[in-house]
């Protein structure tokens, strides 16, 4: 990992790899939602509502999986002291944000048909919310600590402490049944059908390689405004 | 689910923000990147000159 601590090397493999996650991403993402628009058949219960589930899985998944990278990257930096850990964190704060926003809008938009409402007080909703807030504070933090050392291990502490309520969330449909329906894919099977199914993992894979390449443009956008800062520092002391 | 409710435009909708907001990301990184490298090499340059 230490390899990738020299920010001018970490530019150098970032580069191509950006343009070659986004593309691939954005055609296994157009794959995935012709798929699921089109290719599917509507389910026996939900009708063609199961369709919106081809986006909201996904979003669900960035959202978690965005703090999920703060929360590593965080605990790099405060143990490590690894020094692009806090460009890392930062890079996946604002694409964490957007898709915990996509999943709370998208699975809005599904209830209202689903469960007559738009909004419910559920374990599960209440507790991707917070992640959202999360997010909008861990934005905050981050851009108000800059590159004074002691905002960024805050800021680091604050992305560590975060990290409790992944669990919950992902837990919240076994902890509290009330709307939100428990578990139907998990790491050994799933209990939809394999002709509604399939393009779920292409859809995760897709926006997953489009979430990386925006996380590695930020980092690159970052560092490059921080050599800027740097070189004008310099340049007034001399 | 509601008999009386068709499901096509909240579909619609849900793949619209989806999209929408993939888009957005992508070219709102892709500016402030542009927007960042064409400052450090501006600079560079300047610093070469």
């Amino acid at each position: 990992m230490h390899r990738f601590a020299n920010p001018a090397r970490f530019v150098r493999l970032a580069r191509p790899l950006t343009a070659w996650c986004g593309w691939i991403g954005v055609v296994l993402v157009a794959i995935a939602l012709a798929g699921g628009l089109v290719l599917t058949p509507p389910d026996y219960l939900q009708g063609d509502t199961v369709r919106i589930m081809y986006i909201h899985i996904p979003s669900a998944w960035l959202g978690m999986a965005g703090w999920g990278g703060i929360a590593a990257a965080s605990f790099a930096q405060l143990v490590w002291r690894h020094p692009l850990a806090h460009v890392a964190a930062r890079g996946c704060a604002l694409p964490g944000a957007v898709y915990a926003a996509v999943c709370l809008i998208t699975g809005s938009i599904w209830g209202r048909p689903t469960w007559g409402t738009w909004w419910e007080w559920d374990g599960r909703l209440t507790s991707m919310l917070i992640l959202f807030f999360l997010y909008l504070a861990y934005l905050a933090l981050a851009q108000a600590a800059g590159r004074e050392e002691g905002g960024q291990r805050i800021a680091a502490i604050f992305g560590l402490v975060g990290a409790i309520n992944l669990p919950i969330i992902h837990f919240s449909v076994l902890w509290w049944r009330t709307l939100h329906q428990g578990e139907s894919i998990g790491l050994t099977g799933s209990t939809i059908d394999n002709r509604i199914l399939w393009p779920i993992p292409i859809a995760v894979a897709g926006f997953s390689l489009v979430f990386l390449s925006v996380v590695l443009m930020r980092m690159r956008a970052l560092l490059a405004d921080a050599k800027v800062e740097a070189r004008l520092r310099r340049m007034a002391s001399a | 689910m509601s008999a009386a409710l068709d499901a096509w435009p909240f579909v619609i909708a849900a793949y619209a923000v989806a999209v929408i907001a993939t888009i957005g990301l992508l070219a709102f990184s892709l500016a402030a990147l542009r927007r960042a490298e064409a400052r450090a090499d501006a600079l560079d340059r300047q610093g070469k000159s």
